[in-house]
């Protein structure tokens, strides 16, 4: 019975795929790609040519580029984790303000606290800093947590309320005097030439990524022959993994373009003992290390919202909050793990932002709750509740910084820009809404 | 036949009640091994509010729960259904956005060695479960937004004998099928009936339960009117008791019951 389903099911979806003559639709429905996330690559690609002929030719340059991925690191890591706050009908407009809480904390820790303890520029100083930061962040996204999911607080309220506690407790930790500077190990995380791994080790990174991404499509295969599901055609899953490590490779590839400046690299030649070639030195930054992190942040949270149990209660819950009770799911617990989460990845965005600044401040992180907000739903995340991937999220913060680095380049007046990026993400929302009632 | 048996349920002079409002008042009512029982009455008049507490969904004030004679402690969803019951709710309680595999093992996923979702695994059982359910059923890969009435309805009742019911709750089970899955509907509880399973039926609609019920306990503002074998009463018998709270000479006549005087 069961394979009479299966070969009735490739039977019809053969079927289908003779009937669309139309070559596009058949690549899309044999790649099983997001079109909608193929929208969002596409949106992002019209946004950077625009932007390199109006700036004349300034943005599609490595060091354009290279800085852009730095500069969108942070958003791009909290965003990952406000897709899982936002599909279960909940918000957190606490999170720039969490982030400047948590950099202060670690900007005293190592510059005032730790060394005197352990000595100045001990090797533990950043390990703890960053910990604490993580600590602090969580710590608080349990408290919010708890409030939300056992006293019934709606969300909106209890972030919002700690919007103002902790931007309030940030200046309380100096009485709001800047800290600075920051670890030597600890301004890697932030990126800067240092903070980049150069050229050999990006481009082990991009071979490793390059294995991963081929191994997953087989293991996939793999699994659905397990059970004689239906497979993909051979030629679409290699179109896959050729885009895949293509756009990796290209990625790379545009960072190790992008040298070393001049000073930095003849100083660091001349503390080795290297010949300046003529035509200068060239050292390729490679990736930098925020760009790691947030990478590996992408990673790890489409991992946990696709293949984890936590991750499938999450959706369920957004899905039909009643449903997943009854099913059985403790979603108060489900609720408070999430703000956790969201409150650790604020810990990591905010250790990026102060090792880029390499100074901590009280004001860390103002709006940055709202940039958050605007690249999941820009990405795809529906206020609704119920939709939305770690992916797009990222995509959405590359779009919003791209906008905001893009009017810098191309001089567009500071006030201006801000009416820009608020009409961008009217219109990109009122597009998607277009998108969902035509794909219903 | 039944009364040597003991009961798999038995719930006993339960009361609920939301604010002011008593919702449920004093009922008791009992389900054998095998036994299709129809809960029939108007809309309110509690009788999905009293089997809500069976599953779990709602804490009742007073009265006891008996599962195989022992008593039995149901707080929420969870601890019904380590007893064995399954419910399928009225406004089915499926997650609009995932697959038919993901809601079927919602709650209690199929987990690789590694503690990760075995996603195929998942699919295959569902596709097995499915298969004997609802044979035209393919949407696998699809949010169940997109199927129709009937296809969720197989989802969802799916669901609850993917995991070896005991006790079965089926609330308004046939109100959202045409014809056909109606029928598809009735065979799957005289097969779950035969293997043993306890199901109750519950329906503001007579023509509904009627055929499919042995027995039919009928609830009026709260209170139980009367139960009555299916085979003992007419069916204009029943409206009456649905409608007047009028017991037949067939039925037993419970707390709600109107005396004729």
């Amino acid at each position: 019975m069961a394979e009479q389903n299966l070969i009735a099911s490739n039977a019809t979806r053969r079927a289908v795929d003779m009937a669309s003559h139309n070559p596009i639709r058949r690549f899309l429905t044999a790649t099983e790609l997001d079109t909608r996330l193929l929208g969002m690559v596409g949106a992002l690609v019209i946004i950077w040519i625009a932007f390199n002929l109006f700036s004349g030719g300034l943005f599609l340059t490595p060091r354009n580029l290279w800085n852009l991925s730095v500069q969108t690191a942070s958003v791009a890591v909290m965003a990952t984790g406000m897709v899982l706050v936002i599909v279960t009908r909940n918000i957190d407009l606490s999170v720039g303000s969490i982030l400047g809480f948590a950099a202060m904390i670690m900007g005293v820790l190592q510059a005032e606290i730790l060394p005197q303890m352990l000595g100045f520029s001990h090797p533990g100083i950043w390990v703890l800093a960053l910990l604490a930061g993580i600590l602090v962040g969580g710590g608080i996204g349990l408290l919010h947590g708890v409030i939300i999911a056992y006293f019934k607080v709606p969300a909106f309220i209890v972030t919002l309320g700690g919007f103002l506690v902790w931007r309030g407790a940030a200046w309380w930790v100096t009485r709001g005097r800047t800290v600075a500077p920051m670890d030597q190990t600890f301004q890697l995380i932030g990126g800067g030439p240092a903070g980049a791994i150069g050229m050999v080790p990006s481009w082990i990174v991009a071979a490793l990524a390059c294995i991963a991404i081929v191994a997953v499509i087989a293991l996939g295969r793999r699994q659905r022959r397990r059970f004689s599901f239906s497979l993909r055609p051979l030629w679409a899953e290699a179109t896959l993994a050729s885009l895949g490590c293509g756009a990796v490779l290209a990625a790379v590839a545009v960072a190790n373009a992008y040298p070393w400046p001049i000073r930095i690299a003849e100083r660091y030649a001349a503390e080795n003992n290297i010949p300046i070639p003529e035509g200068g030195l060239f050292i390729s930054h490679g990736i930098a290390i925020p760009v790691l992190i947030a990478v590996a942040v992408g990673v790890v949270m489409t991992f946990i919202t696709n293949r984890t149990r936590f991750g499938r209660y999450v959706f369920a819950m957004g899905g039909n909050p009643e449903a997943a009770d009854l099913a059985g799911i403790n979603t108060r617990w489900v609720t408070v793990k999430i703000f956790v989460l969201m409150g650790a990845l604020v810990g990591i965005a905010s250790a990026i932002s102060v090792a880029r600044l390499n100074a901590a401040t009280n004001a860390l992180g103002t709006l940055d709750e709202l940039y958050v907000i605007a690249a999941a739903v820009i990405g795809g995340t529906s206020l609704s509740g119920g939709v939305g991937t770690i992916a797009g999220a990222m995509l959405g913060a590359l779009v919003m910084q791209s906008l905001q680095s893009g009017m810098v380049l191309v001089g567009i007046d500071s006030p201006l820009q801000s009416i820009v990026v608020g009409l961008v993400l009217v219109f990109a929302v009122w597009l998607d809404t277009l998108y969902r009632r035509k794909s219903n | 036949m039944l009364d040597n048996k003991v009961p798999l349920v038995e719930m006993h002079d339960i009361s609920i009640s939301f604010g002011g409002l008593k919702a449920v008042q004093g009922a008791s009512l009992e389900l054998y091994p095998g036994e299709v029982v129809g809960l029939l009455g108007h809309n309110g008049a509690g009788k999905s509010t009293l089997i809500k507490i069976l599953s779990g969904a709602y804490k009742r004030d007073s009265g006891s729960i008996r599962i195989d004679g022992q008593p039995a402690t149901i707080n929420n969803p969870r601890d019904a259904k380590a007893y064995g019951i399954e419910t399928i709710y009225q406004q089915l309680a499926v997650a609009d956005n995932v697959d038919a595999a993901a809601n079927l093992f919602l709650g209690r996923e199929l987990v690789t060695a590694f503690g990760t979702l075995d996603d195929a695994a998942m699919e295959s059982r569902a596709r097995e479960v499915m298969g004997r359910l609802n044979p035209n059923f393919r949407r696998f890969k699809e949010p169940v937004k997109a199927l129709s009435g009937g296809q969720r309805q197989s989802v969802a009742i799916a669901r609850a004998i993917l995991f070896n019911a005991r006790i079965l709750i089926m609330d308004e089970p046939t109100a959202a099928l045409g014809p056909q899955e109606t029928q598809q509907v009735g065979e799957l509880i005289r097969q779950l009936k035969a293997d043993g399973i306890g199901i109750f039926l519950i329906s503001h609609d007579i023509h509904d339960v009627f055929d499919l019920a042995d027995r039919v306990v009928v609830m009026k503002n709260g209170e139980v009117v009367g139960s009555a074998r299916t085979s003992d009463v007419s069916k204009d018998e029943v409206l009456a008791m649905i409608i007047l709270g009028k017991v037949p000479p067939g039925a037993v006549p419970g707390p709600g019951a109107v005396r004729d005087s």
